[in-house]
């Protein structure tokens, strides 16, 4: 009967673990096969060979480079500012309990409900009116503004985490605020720049919605953007540059997911999710 | 000698904090608030996209208009059935996940590992996936439904009148996934110990240690991630305007969609504020159920 309810649970983990990977297995399976392989109508769960092609013609696909650095570009811009912008009023938040925070706190979560497709209107004339659609800057500043909310949130969750009793010791041992922030709570504070970091980018890097209304030119465009607009032409019909192209637009979202893959467990959700 | 726990700060030194997230604060008024309260407002008239603001007070009229398009309430049905059958799925499977990864067995670490790849992706990328996955001709599970001999072996699942929305929600769940899987690992590894060794003595089998001690710790997590997950999903747009743009003949023609086609694609920014603030106002009903009903729970508890 245990063994029986151990095979049970196995067998179950398996399937799971084939739902998680397989979809990704599938995509690099199919951005390395061959034309010839691509145009068999059998299901090979295998490609005969290693056939990078697909990734040459990916490239040579006018736009995905550009879309690629676009993407970068404004990724890293906004995430910088945002992670600046956020500093002192998470500290601000997770120390003071006011009315100033108590109000703040409630609109965060509100603004969760009201669709981007309604917030997009006021903001696309707001940007219209000063000449911001169609340009980098304008969609960088959209995001600033769309992501700092959450961010704040999480990085307020890291500061709660150390004991207040740190700072009043530092306090009664004669250290003034900045020496506090500096010298204790920078230090501290390490892993959450991290994560918060890293949460940032990610969702600015995957972001699609905004970079599709206010961008139209396509020297302009983010990877995201780029690739929806591949799949609406010819990406149908190339499935193997396709795949090759989506493969290598989520490469650098990847490669942030690993560096906090340990990080990322225990507690980085349950801040924002009890709110 | 007693503190107070904020009298450490002197006045100086809070004003100053105060004073360095002051811009910040400003700058979510200015951007956030002012234009929501300003998109709420713009239902009310009849603004159409152009070079230059030309509108005039129409009162309810959007509204009502709304109400009745037939279209727009058939899709805010398919977002409610969607987001709905989202949440569920992807709490219960994130459920099965999170008890499995505690486990510490071999696949635990792969199973963590996995429910969190969609969090790396964008909509655009997870629609594109599953196009090719779901490929009639070339794709597995079409392939796999073959050597089965199952029916709908040759159909294209995402393009049938009957299989597009569950496969769709069956997308969303795998995309929901890590956020709850996530949640629910931090709070089952926050149950404490002795609360499951004293069921294993009191002689519980794995079954009712799990409904009686595991399920009734979560119900706080469990329900806000239930809540968020329908708000999220019925705002989402990217996977849906990728994966189907809405069809095959509007089956997954999600409400973001279509306040999306009015404003952008006919240019009536009056109308579609309406429709978002209906969608909004349904939402704000659920998230303030649920605030009723947590307050209400912790004075009970």
């Amino acid at each position: 009967m245990k063994l029986a309810w151990k095979i049970a649970r196995s067998i179950f983990a398996i399937s799971l673990i084939i739902f998680f990977f397989g979809p990704l297995y599938w995509l690099v399976n199919t951005s390395l096969k061959s034309p010839i392989e691509l145009l068999s109508d059998n299901v090979q769960l295998f490609p005969k060979g290693f056939f990078f092609g697909n990734y040459r013609d990916a490239l040579d696909k006018s736009g995905i480079i550009l879309a690629f650095f676009n993407s970068l570009i404004i990724t890293s811009v906004s995430t910088i500012l945002i992670v600046m912008l956020i500093t002192a009023p998470a500290y601000y938040f997770a120390r003071r309990k006011n009315q100033l925070t108590r109000s703040m706190s409630t609109w965060i979560l509100v603004s969760q409900v009201f669709p981007v497709s309604l917030i997009i209107i006021p903001m696309f004339l707001t940007l219209q009116k000063f000449n911001l659609i169609n340009t980098t800057w304008g969609l960088i500043l959209v995001y600033v503004v769309t992501n700092t909310p959450f961010s704040l949130w999480l990085l307020r969750s890291f500061i709660i985490a150390i004991p207040f009793e740190i700072e009043e010791a530092a306090s009664i041992d004669g250290a003034n605020l900045w020496k506090i922030l500096y010298r204790i709570i920078a230090p501290l504070l390490m892993p959450g720049f991290v994560v918060v970091t890293i949460f940032t980018f990610v969702n600015v890097w995957n972001e699609f919605f905004f970079a599709l209304v206010l961008l139209s030119d396509p020297e302009k465009s983010t990877l995201p953007l780029k690739l929806a607009q591949f799949v609406g032409a010819e990406g149908r019909a190339l499935i193997g540059t396709l795949s090759a192209a989506t493969v290598m637009s989520m490469i650098p979202a990847f490669l942030m997911y690993l560096l906090i893959q340990r990080k990322f467990s225990e507690n980085l959700f349950t801040g924002a999710v009890k709110g | 000698m007693k503190f107070k726990t904020k009298g450490i700060f002197q006045s100086r030194d809070s004003f100053l904090i105060g004073l360095a997230a002051f811009p910040l604060i400003l700058g979510v008024v200015l951007v956030s608030a002012i234009p929501t309260v300003f998109a709420i407002g713009s239902a009310f008239t009849d603004l159409i996209l152009g070079i230059n603001f030309d509108w005039r007070f129409i009162g309810f009229d959007n509204f009502s208009r709304g109400l009745r398009n037939e279209l727009f309430l058939e899709s805010f049905k398919i977002g409610a059935i969607w987001s709905l059958s989202v949440s569920i799925i992807s709490l219960v499977l994130g459920f099965l996940t999170a008890l499995l990864v505690i486990q510490s067995e071999w696949y635990s670490i792969l199973l963590k590992f996995g429910a969190m790849l969609p969090w790396a992706m964008s909509p655009v990328a997870v629609a594109i996936l599953w196009q090719i996955l779901l490929d009639p001709a070339s794709g597995p599970v079409n392939g796999a439904l073959r050597l089965l001999d199952l029916p709908g072996k040759n159909l294209s699942l995402l393009g049938d009148f009957n299989t597009a929305l569950p496969v769709v929600i069956l997308i969303g769940a795998w995309v929901s996934l890590p956020v709850v899987v996530i949640s629910l690992i931090a709070s089952l590894k926050n149950i404490r110990q002795e609360l499951v060794e004293a069921a294993q003595i009191d002689g519980a089998n794995n079954w009712q240690q799990i409904r009686n001690v595991k399920i009734p710790h979560l119900r706080p997590v469990i329900t806000s991630l239930f809540v968020l997950n329908i708000i999220w999903n019925f705002n989402s747009f990217g996977l849906v305007y990728v994966l189907t743009s809405g069809g095959p003949g509007g089956r997954t023609y999600m409400p973001a969609l279509f306040v999306y086609h009015e404003s952008f694609k006919y240019g009536n920014l009056g109308y579609a504020a309406a429709l978002g603030s209906i969608i909004t106002l349904a939402l704000v009903i659920v998230l303030g159920a649920y605030v009723y009903l947590r307050n209400r729970n912790e004075v009970v508890a």
